[in-house]
């Protein structure tokens, strides 16, 4: 039996390490990116235009304008038709082969890498619809690429509410709408939220599939409408990060990582927060 | 007023029928543009050269070569690697988070690696290349450290979180008595987790293990960046690899739409779209008859 | 609240929609006619970056943007009709040209500055000088070992650019003469080669000067610049020497190609002849490349006095 209790001890202390490694990658990356990167982080930084011929005069701001507009792009485009469909099959569909078909392929999908959905917008969206490289083009593939995580993510949100919500609803004479809107949709809409964001924040982080699509280096005016040319987080970190020649470059590659870790974190520790809050509301 | 409410009921079904058949529609017409555009690479290159040709080199200075052998064996290479290292870490982790830390560690420690889940790959790649990859040639005595070994870490890293969180899921949605029946019998924990809890979750952990292959797959700019990027065939894990997806992210800047080159390149697309697809379907399955089998 | 989400993807899709038409109209990609949009080489990413900025330092009205992705990637898109002028760093192909006709587009080529392609070696390696051909040889892969050019006896690691370079192109074509090794390590740009090669004791790469050369015209550290020689009795030449550029072996034109013909006084015009001018070669120098030599100019000036 002490041989037993040994064992385990020895077990559980390799658990600990592994976890504890596993949660030092992430630390590293951040502290790394943190120390490197926190030095050219300053107003003009983050608020001027890009220059090219003296990196250290100008700043991001057009790339952060451009991540941003992306994100709403996305937003737009996924999240409603995310969150309908999802309610559509839970909800309403009849559960059938046809329906849990449909789910699974759905849920798979959100597994594809995203260059093949990148080259699909490459294909649909910039060739045969002629939209070209540009924001909105952008936005409809990321968009895309986003659907079937929301749509996944909503499902699980919607599934975890207990059938005897529904029922109970239904025994008192509410029509289905009713039902879901008044007992279903307000105990899973945290969960469907944050499954939008976590899915829009994974959507901005993307660089492969909008290096084809529109994004650009340099620009020296903002887009100004969904048809322009964009400059966007990820992308300017890549080319900081391989093709740049000034000798600032590495540090302005880590400040731009920086900013896009703050920008996905704030994203994400926000609706943190908020899930957190209308959990507490919960009562069951 | 049953009229209104009906009529009401109606269109919202309607709204949320036609949301539904759009989003099926957009995915469905993915694979159908991916395929369209794909399979016409076959009119002209035969599938024996395009799967089992060694040499991919569409741009060569006498025949374009098309195989894409030595693109899908970097792709194998990098996720091999990649499992090595996440895996044991991560059902480790998982195993500690579900049953062994005290729930306030839990809550502090899941939404820390949820958060290494959101670090963007080309971040990752970043790292890579300014911290680790001349760490590896430093310990290695390597001239570079752009190769396999270096990107199977930074794959590694993502694909991490995945693991660690659905292990965890599945191990969590154990039903209590399996613990409970186990203690009474005299186990200790590590026994009744070792004889209990893992084979019951084996199905629910494959599935994880899955799922994180799927990701380590279709990884792109992490890889892109250390990968080294040199076509010839990787002999080890010191080589530098091309795998598939790196390679379509480099290639579909220079082609003119509906050259060869062009559908070649989708019908590379094709092929990774196959290849996640299948092995998310395959996990999917696992994981529910995982959860059918021990959730009333 | 979710009214408005779907009025609001209602709205959008009537919008979207209505301007698809209008492209469909108009058969062409949607854009304002101001911008200039100029995508391709790495090489030239740099310095029509620095024009782009200097123009619009003098013309605030001029919209302009500058991408990557290499030449094969520039002359892609201006043939797909996406952009207005493609940056290039070899000549376009045959198949290219051919690829343009059948879509209606004639390309117009300018040469707006040159280059002096260099061969750089980590800064240890006591090599100093090749020839063409030993070149050639090595990255063929037919010399895999420094000893045998009469250095160390340590493998060569091979770094190289992406097929999308015209960079990549024309080293294989006018130098290579023959495929690339396929242990050659292709890198995502000038920049990535340089700093391979910085790190890397047995590393050999290309890269354009402009790259290795800063604003006061030094080279930067880590890497050494190979003197190249046309064959075993000529001169060795470094790309750094101003009064031997006529003579040294990788000297290559640089290019921009227009979709179409310019107009005069259109925004496209007054940019190129913005890059032609004192001023703009200035910039070029600054670049760290080298300004276009007279021949050039009169090969520019025949096209532009058919505009």
């Amino acid at each position: 039996m002490v041989n037993e209790y040994v064992r385990q001890n020895i077990y559980f202390l390799l658990f600990r390490i592994a976890t504890f490694l596993s949660v030092v990658f992430l630390l590293f990356i951040l502290l790394y990116i943190l120390k490197e990167g926190i030095g050219v982080i300053d107003i003009k930084f983050l608020t001027s235009m890009w220059s090219h011929r003296d990196i250290t005069q100008g700043g991001i701001f057009p790339a952060i304008i451009g991540t941003i507009f992306l994100a709403i792009g996305v937003s737009i485009i996924s999240i409603p038709i995310g969150i309908c469909t999802a309610i559509y099959l839970n909800e309403y569909a009849k559960e059938n082969l046809l329906t849990r078909t449909i789910k699974l392929a759905i849920r798979n999908l959100a597994g594809v890498p995203s260059i093949v959905y990148g080259i699909f917008g490459l294909a649909f969206f910039v060739l045969f619809l002629k939209l070209g490289g540009s924001l909105i083009a952008a936005s409809l593939t990321l968009g895309c690429m986003t659907l079937p995580w929301i749509i996944t993510a909503s499902e699980e949100a919607l599934k975890s509410v207990p059938l005897s919500f529904r029922e109970g609803s239904y025994a008192l004479g509410a029509t289905k709408w009713q039902t879901v809107r008044k007992n279903v949709l307000p105990h899973s809409f945290s969960g469907m939220l944050t499954g939008s964001i976590l899915g829009i924040s994974r959507a901005i982080g993307e660089t492969a599939p909008i290096i084809m699509i529109g994004a650009t280096f340099f620009m020296g005016y903002l887009p100004s409408s969904p048809f322009d040319k964009f400059m966007a987080l990820p992308y300017h970190l890549f080319i900081l990060a391989t093709q740049h020649s000034s000798p600032y470059a590495r540090e302005y590659a880590l400040g731009t990582s920086l900013v896009l870790i703050a920008l996905i974190f704030m994203l994400n520790s926000g609706f943190f927060i908020l899930r957190y809050k209308l959990r507490k509301k919960k009562e069951w | 007023m049953p009229n209104y409410r009906n009529i009401k009921e109606k269109l919202i079904e309607l709204l949320l029928s036609t949301a539904s058949i759009t989003a099926l529609l957009i995915l469905i017409g993915i694979f159908v543009f991916l395929f369209i555009t794909g399979i016409r690479t076959f009119t002209e290159i035969s599938p024996t050269e395009f799967f089992l040709g060694n040499e991919w080199n569409p741009t060569a200075y006498g025949e374009p070569k098309w195989g894409i052998l030595s693109l899908v064996i970097g792709t194998i290479i990098v996720t091999f690697g990649s499992l090595v290292i996440a895996i044991p870490l991560g059902i480790a982790s998982a195993v500690y988070l579900s049953e062994i830390a005290k729930p306030k560690i839990r809550e502090t420690i899941k939404p820390v690696i949820e958060m290494i889940a959101g670090i963007p790959s080309v971040v990752l790649g970043l790292i890579g290349i300014l911290f680790l990859s001349p760490l590896i040639a430093k310990i290695f005595g390597l001239s570079s450290g752009l190769n396999a070994f270096t990107s199977s870490i930074i794959v590694g890293v993502m694909v991490l979180p995945t693991i660690i969180s659905i292990s965890e899921d599945v191990l969590t949605s154990l039903p209590n008595e399996f613990r409970e029946s186990s203690l009474a019998l005299g186990a200790t924990k590590w026994q009744m987790i070792r004889m209990t809890l893992l084979p019951a979750a084996l199905s629910g952990i494959v599935a994880a293990i899955m799922l994180g292959l799927g990701r380590a797959v279709g990884e792109t700019m992490g890889v892109l960046m250390v990968a080294g990027n040199s076509r010839a065939m990787p002999i080890s894990f010191f080589d530098p690899i091309r795998p598939m997806t790196a390679n379509i992210a480099i290639e579909i800047k220079e082609v003119v739409k509906g050259s060869l080159h062009y559908e070649a390149l989708f019908a590379i697309g094709l092929v990774l779209f196959v290849m996640t697809f299948v092995v998310n379907f395959i996990s999917d399955i696992i994981i529910e008859k995982q959860v059918r089998k021990y959730k009333w | 609240m979710r009214y408005i989400y779907l009025i609001a993807v209602l709205f959008l899709v009537v919008v979207s929609v209505g301007c698809i038409n209008q492209s469909r109209i108009t058969g062409e990609v949607i854009k304002n006619i101001e911008d200039i949009e100029i995508k391709g080489s790495d090489t030239l990413l740099q310095l029509v970056s620095n024009s782009a900025e200097a123009y619009s330092e003098v013309n605030p009205t001029a919209r302009i943007s500058v991408t990557g992705g290499g030449s094969g990637g520039g002359i892609a898109a201006l043939i797909n009709g996406e952009i207005d002028i493609a940056d290039a760093s070899r000549p376009i192909k045959e198949k290219e040209l051919k690829q343009a006709e059948e879509r209606g587009i004639k390309p117009w080529e300018f040469i707006i500055a040159r280059d002096m392609l260099s061969v750089t070696v980590n800064e240890n390696n006591p090599i100093s000088k090749l020839t063409v051909e030993q070149v050639s040889s090595i990255y063929k892969g037919e010399i895999t070992n420094w000893k045998e050019v009469g250095g160390k006896d340590q493998k060569i690691t091979l770094y190289g650019r992406q097929s999308t370079s015209g960079t990549y192109v024309f080293f294989m074509e006018e130098i290579v003469k023959g495929d690339y090794s396929a242990k050659m390590r292709n890198m995502e740009g000038n920049q990535a080669i340089l700093d391979a090669v910085k790190q890397d004791q047995t590393g050999i790469g290309y890269v354009g000067i402009g790259y290795i050369v800063d604003e006061k015209g030094n080279h930067v550290s880590g890497i050494k610049i190979i003197k190249i020689a046309k064959d075993e009795d000529s001169v060795y030449v470094s790309p750094l020497e101003e009064s031997k550029h006529s003579e040294y072996p990788l000297s290559r034109p640089l290019f921009q190609y227009l979709a179409k013909k310019p107009v005069k006084d259109s925004p496209i015009y007054n940019f190129l002849i913005f890059e032609l001018s004192n001023e703009g070669q200035q910039i070029v120098k600054k670049s760290g490349f080298v300004p276009i030599t007279a021949d050039d100019m009169k090969y520019n000036e025949e096209l532009l006095d058919k505009i």
